[in-house]
């Protein structure tokens, strides 16, 4: 930082939005790496899994692969349908990334690594995960088109009745760490895997992250996109670069759910046996500051993603509606009692 | 001016601007997305309070929800806005009771502060939804309590009166058609046979 401090003073007080911006650009690019590999990754992980091989043509080992489809989407027409309300069809992918992009700024990588450490950090990310719908039912609405409009439909209701199932899961965790910010509810899971949220939050673990799956509408929750339904769903107007904003929108959100679920349940940064954080080799740390850890444990949960999406045939409408209103909340319901109750009781400390 | 103030106007010229946009814009998807923006910067303003609980939770119920459910019922209704601006006029004194009401109320409150001395209560510094969380469900649990059976009892009410009862579907029950016996459904008739010639 002391490299860093004659720019700081010549800038003077526009310092903080030069260097909160380099900080917004560390973090962003990363992530939009991170989700090309993870188009290609999960194209080669269904495909290992089907007994096929995957992208294998475009550099060694398909490794370019997602490049190439990115100047593919970058030089194809937009087009517009006749009849579409130009105006929010073109700001309807911009609101489904804002909010998914937004999102990351209070994720806690390490110890020290976090953009903006505030206090409701979990409501924060709830809160603008759930903003991210208006993007989807207004692709669908300005589109003009009735498979567009009937996947936003679709969407709408699936996303909101998931989301009070998601809320009550995180009601669960915040009980436990008495806390919102993240990185105080990662320092409350600290002595080792065995201190992990996800074993007295077990319920609200599995219900976290099935209702993640619906919320990115991801398979076998995909009802808004449902191929052989109703083509694509509500991105079906959308061609070229609109189409993969929606596309990085949902990997985002898919990487961020990963992120959630490792910061909440899997004791984010920390190691799963805490000796593992002194091993040092010539001084210096072997296993780093702990990003190694979130990142292992992110890429186990996206793997989970994929692996449910090869397996699982896709859901009907009515059985989605009815798993999430007459299974998860009530489960979480009562979860969060039986918590409560537990927390009284002289086995508390293994709540907490 | 410093920094926070022009950030209040700001956010007061936008919340303004949208709130007139709600009630001038001729499609009502358009009138729905203004709000949206109207609590979004209502949500911001709130955060210059340092009642970020707040703010984050208005955007979450208001935004992510009830919006969302209220675009929903305005794309799927079709709704003829112009037959309902037909009347517009007939509404106006209403209209302008109420917002004049609405107006004077916040004025008193305003003015009343002000004449009383410090205007706004020391901001809780950090732990905003801690203290929020000690008032309501230890210094005003009673109320909370109460709002909530009112809430239950508005569920359920809503439930009741839209409530048509089960649809009867005319579905096969295997039980019932293991159990019927030859006795149920056939009937010998002893009659007595004609004879020809008679």
């Amino acid at each position: 930082m002391e490299v860093l401090a004659p720019v700081a003073n010549w800038l003077g007080p526009l310092w903080v939005v030069v260097w909160t911006l380099v900080k917004i650009v560390a973090i962003a690019i990363p992530l939009i790496l991170t989700v090309a590999y993870l188009t290609l990754a999960e194209r080669k992980v269904i495909g290992y899994m089907q007994v096929r091989i995957g992208p294998n043509r475009v550099g060694p080992f398909g490794l370019l692969q997602p490049f190439a489809d990115v100047a593919k989407l970058l030089f194809k027409e937009i087009i517009v349908p006749s009849g579409a309300n130009r105006y929010l069809f073109f700001v309807a992918p911009l609101l489904a990334i804002g909010p998914a992009l937004a999102a990351w700024a209070v994720i806690p990588f390490t110890d020290t690594l976090v953009l903006s450490n505030i206090d409701a950090g979990l409501l924060y990310v709830l809160a603008l995960t759930s903003v991210g719908v208006y993007g989807i039912i207004l692709a669908g609405w300005a589109s003009n088109s009735k498979y567009a409009f009937l996947g936003a439909m679709r969407s709408a209701a699936q996303i909101i009745s998931y989301e009070i199932a998601m809320g009550f899961a995180l009601v669960g965790v915040l009980m436990c760490a008495s806390s919102l910010n993240l990185s105080e509810i990662v320092r409350g899971q600290e002595g080792g895997a065995a201190y992990w949220y996800v074993w007295p939050l077990l319920p609200l673990f599995i219900v976290y992250f099935v209702a993640g799956l619906a919320e990115t509408n991801r398979h076998p929750f995909d009802m808004a996109e449902g191929e052989s339904e109703i083509v694509a769903g509500f991105h079906v107007e959308y061609s070229g670069v609109a189409f993969a904003v929606f596309f990085l929108a949902e990997y985002m959100n898919m990487i961020l759910i990963a992120a959630m679920t490792a910061i909440m349940f899997l004791g984010g940064w920390l190691a799963p046996w805490p000796l593992l954080n002194e091993a040092r080799v010539f001084g210096i740390a072997l296993f780093g500051d702990g990003f190694l850890w979130i990142a292992l444990k992110m890429s186990f949960v996206l793997l989970c993603f994929l692996w449910v999406r090869a397996t699982f045939p896709r859901y009907r409408y009515d059985q989605i509606m009815r798993l999430g209103w007459k299974v998860f909340i009530p489960v979480t319901l009562v979860w969060i009692v039986f918590l409560g109750a537990m927390m009284q009781t002289r086995w508390a400390s293994f709540f907490h | 001016m410093n920094f926070q103030t022009f950030i209040f106007y700001v956010f007061a010229a936008i919340l303004i601007f949208a709130a007139l946009r709600v009630v001038t814009t001729r499609n009502p998807v358009h009138a729905a997305l203004w709000l949206v923006l109207c609590f979004f910067t209502a949500a911001g303003i709130w955060l210059l309070l340092q009642a970020e609980f707040l703010a984050i939770v208005l955007v979450l119920v208001y935004v992510g929800a009830v919006m969302v459910l209220f675009l929903f019922v305005v794309m799927m209704l079709d709704v003829n806005f112009d037959s309902l601006r037909s009347k517009f006029r007939s509404y106006v004194p209403v209209g302008a009771t109420v917002g004049a009401l609405v107006l004077l109320e916040m004025a008193l409150v305003v003015i009343g502060s002000s004449v009383a001395g410090d205007a706004a209560p020391p901001a809780p510094v950090g732990r905003n939804t801690k203290a929020l969380g000690r008032l309501i469900y230890v210094d005003y649990v009673y109320a909370f309590e109460i709002a909530a059976v009112v809430l239950l009892v508005a569920i359920i009410a809503a439930i009741a009166l839209t409530h048509r009862g089960r649809r009867e579907s005319k579905y096969q029950d295997p039980g019932r058609q293991v159990k019927v016996r030859r006795q149920d459904r056939v009937r010998l008739l002893d009659l007595p046979a004609e004879t020809k010639g008679e």
